[in-house]
């Protein structure tokens, strides 16, 4: 039994669901509003400039070392977890995953779910899947709480609901879950905790993602802030943790400094209200905790881009959302137009790997390449230049070798080229750019009224009566300091 | 920042490249070549014709190279590797003589400045003489400001403007500073902040035309911004912005214009010299 219903009919192609988008005014006051109070956030998180760039290059060094050593640190992990008592399962694929925690669950006879906060879980449609064979699969994060209930998926990777105001809130929490609540957020809160309470002490299994994966000491961290993190780690008797192999770090040294990135950025904390460090289940003499623990390591196209010098660098993403809350192109569309998992700025260049570049062809075009997503990223990937990458595996012709990404040359175009051919003509033969140049300020009058799409926006470009090569030409023939010098 | 971060780092494997460093700058030298920029060449040529006015109020020889065209950044951010590296590499062999080059936008000197590189990774003599183009590249303001050390002297009337400086101009040449600070020498000329000045104007050269609906968006919010900030007029010192601020303005039917900082500070500043054509 399907249990699923569709979830709100979107345009099928990024620039229509961006149209609709834009012509939104109430989704647009949302995330401006939202983006502009956690960019303030992060602002005051930082004060110290100097505190805040050695930081980040700290981070990177540490996200670059880490994914230098990815397959020694992974079997560290293995063996390490396991020594503590923590299942370890390796899935290559997102079906495989689900198939693992299905299994693990029936394995229980397991039928209600709770589920943290967790991206990775969302790659594998972990709640669809479930549902589709019985399970029930509850979401905890207030947040995800909202979206699931509205049949929505998550819009931003930190904030999942944060397409919607109080008022939005409360018209969904009274018309699903029939009771009235006003749009006072505390008392929205406090009904959503009232339903999760009974569902955590119900719960089969408990489902979490992982912040950081600790290799030395085979220790699971998780940062929260709801306390529902805790909840589905702890009270269900199985706790079932999935995540991406690139989460692992050497030791427990390496997650302070990354941490303190990860909450500054993100929400401007200087720490989360919760942060749980899992290093394995219940033990005979402890009260309480699960008395198991798994963890699926899920690769999902992470080893495509760990295969790429370049591409890796999308591996260092601790996911803090900073890149999206500081994208002048999310801020307007939201998280929905991206159609994907992961939106925004970091969405675009670590989607690719996980579905094929044909998968997401307009992704990589839709940024001005303003690169404020790279200025705030805490451990520096620079975004704009992988966008970039991005775009010329994108107009690969077709038969291009070797394919280092996934799907690329969707967006080849035999016109396109054969135009940028013609660019390149008139712009190294200083004849032919020339007499462009004469013709284009000679009959400037003819210049047409529409230019394409510029002309949407823009009334469209005369150009000027003469070109800066004759300006400057008749100006320098009788520029005074040039006869001084003559 | 607390001991405990540094810990860390020592087993550090590979260092991210630091903030880069202050840039240092040469004497004022007597002789420059203006990279005019094909966006100047054919509609802000005035802008550029400032520019060299400007150069020669220091005392600068300023030379025009005739052969000069795009700086090929358009296929550059559009993904057309190839294509701009032929268009790169004809500004290369233009551009070899030594001069300092002065470009009137702060995008184009960033593509020189540290894009350049990137094109001819792959081959030595080329990335040689691109890595020597670029000690030798100054966006404009930066040029007036560090190399010439500029006291302007305002001779207009007193004024409100709002600045707008172009992303690329911005995080790869520290524009809006100095754009900043010479302005800040105009006694009459008051600059007022714009709301989210720091944001993109939505040009982002193919952008504008592959995501019209976004890039609109993203104008629309800009022009509003600089009309409601209470400045007279915007400034900026990149004409890929103003095209497309400029452009918006036209089609809204708004009087409100954008100008580039060179005419502006020419207007104010600018000085007949003895025997010299203006």
């Amino acid at each position: 039994m399907n249990q699923r219903i569709p979830v709100t009919e979107l345009a099928s192609d990024f620039k229509g669901r961006a149209r609709e988008a834009l012509a939104d005014s109430q989704l647009r006051s949302n995330f401006r509003t939202a983006m502009d109070s956690l960019m303030r956030k992060r602002a005051d998180a930082f004060s110290d400039e100097d505190e805040r760039e050695g930081l980040r290059e700290l981070g990177n060094h540490i996200r670059a070392r880490s994914l230098s050593n990815l397959p020694d640190l992974l079997e560290q992990l293995e063996t390490r977890l396991t020594a503590n008592g923590i299942k370890v399962h390796w899935a290559e694929t997102v079906e495989e995953a689900n198939e693992i925690v299905h299994g693990l669950i029936e394995a229980h006879d397991g039928r209600q779910v709770v589920k943290g906060k967790s991206m990775v879980s969302e790659e594998m449609e972990m709640n669809d899947y479930l549902a589709d064979r019985d399970i029930e699969c509850l979401e905890s994060d207030m947040g995800e709480y909202i979206v699931q209930l509205d049949n929505e998926k998550p819009s931003h990777i930190i904030m999942p609901a944060i397409h919607k105001n109080a008022r939005q809130v409360s018209a969904l929490f009274n018309e699903k879950l029939g009771e009235h609540v006003s749009e006072d957020v505390d008392e929205l809160i406090q009904t959503g905790r009232r339903i999760l309470r009974r569902k955590f002490l119900e719960a089969d299994v408990g489902v979490s993602g992982v912040n950081f994966a600790i290799a030395e000491t085979g220790t699971l961290l998780l940062v929260e802030n709801e306390g529902n993190g805790r909840m589905s780690t702890t009270s269900p008797p199985v706790h079932i943790a999935v995540t991406g192999i690139e989460k692992v770090v050497s030791n427990l040294r390496d997650v302070v400094p990354l941490v303190s990135l990860l909450t500054r950025s993100a929400l401007g904390q200087p720490i989360t209200t919760y942060v749980n460090l899992i290093s394995g289940p219940r033990k005979p003499d402890e009260l309480d905790g699960p008395e198991e623990v798994h963890l699926v390591l899920l690769d999902n196209g992470r080893t495509g881009a760990f295969a790429d010098a370049q591409m890796r660098q999308t591996l260092n993403c601790i996911r803090c959302g900073a890149c999206m809350n500081h994208c002048p192109v999310y801020t307007r569309v939201g998280g929905h137009t991206y159609g994907e998992v992961y939106p925004g700025p970091i969405g675009k260049i670590v989607t690719p790997h996980m579905v094929g570049l044909d998968k997401v062809p307009d992704h990589p075009s839709a940024s001005s390449l303003c690169g404020a997503c790279g200025e705030v990223c805490p451990v520096k990937i620079p975004i704009p230049e992988l966008l970039q990458r991005l775009r010329q595996e994108n107009v690969q012709a077709p038969g291009h070798e070797p394919v280092s990404v996934k799907g690329a040359g969707s967006k080849y175009s035999r016109k396109e080229l054969l135009m940028w051919r013609a660019w390149v003509m008139l712009n190294t033969r200083p004849a032919f750019y020339k007499l462009f140049l004469w013709g284009a300020t000679r009959f400037r009058a003819l210049a047409p009224k529409k230019a394409g799409p510029w002309t949407e926006n823009h009334s469209a470009p005369v150009p000027a009566a003469r070109s800066l090569h004759d300006l400057a030409r008749d100006h320098l023939k009788n520029s005074s300091i040039r006869r001084e010098r003559l | 920042m607390s001991e405990l971060f540094y810990d860390a780092a020592p087993n550090a494997t590979r260092v991210a490249p630091a903030r880069e460093p202050e840039r240092r700058y040469p004497d004022k030298p007597a002789e420059v070549s203006l990279f005019g920029t094909c966006v100047v060449d054919l509609f802000f040529p005035e802008a550029g014709l400032d520019a060299i006015r400007l150069l020669e109020q220091q005392g600068i020889q300023v030379h025009f190279p005739q052969q000069q065209s795009c700086c090929g950044q358009p296929a550059w951010t559009s993904g057309y590797r190839e294509e701009a590296r032929a268009v790169a590499l004809a500004q290369l062999d233009l551009l070899d003589d030594g001069r300092p080059v002065v470009v009137p936008s702060g995008s184009c000197a960033g593509m020189f400045r540290h894009h350049y590189q990137e094109l001819f990774a792959e081959e030595p003599d080329n990335l040689r003489r691109a890595e020597e183009l670029a000690e030798r590249t100054f966006e404009l303001t930066e040029f007036l400001l560090k190399v010439c050390k500029v006291q302007l002297v305002d001779r207009g009337e007193k004024h409100k403007i709002a600045l707008h400086t172009s992303c690329t101009a911005r995080r790869e040449m520290n524009t809006h500073l100095h754009a900043r600070e010479l302005l800040a020498q105009l006694d009459n000329v008051e600059r007022i902040d714009h709301d989210h000045e720091s944001e993109c104007c939505g040009f982002g050269g193919t952008f504008s035309v592959r995501m019209p609906d976004i890039s609109g968006a993203m104008v629309l919010d800009k022009t509003t911004a600089l009309r409601g900030s209470g400045a007279a007029e915007a400034i900026s010192a990149d004409c890929g912005c103003l095209m497309n601020i400029n452009g918006a303005l036209e089609k809204q039917q708004q009087a409100f214009r954008g100008r580039h900082l060179a005419s502006f500070l020419w207007e104010r500043c600018g000085e007949r010299q003895p025997g010299g054509e203006q």
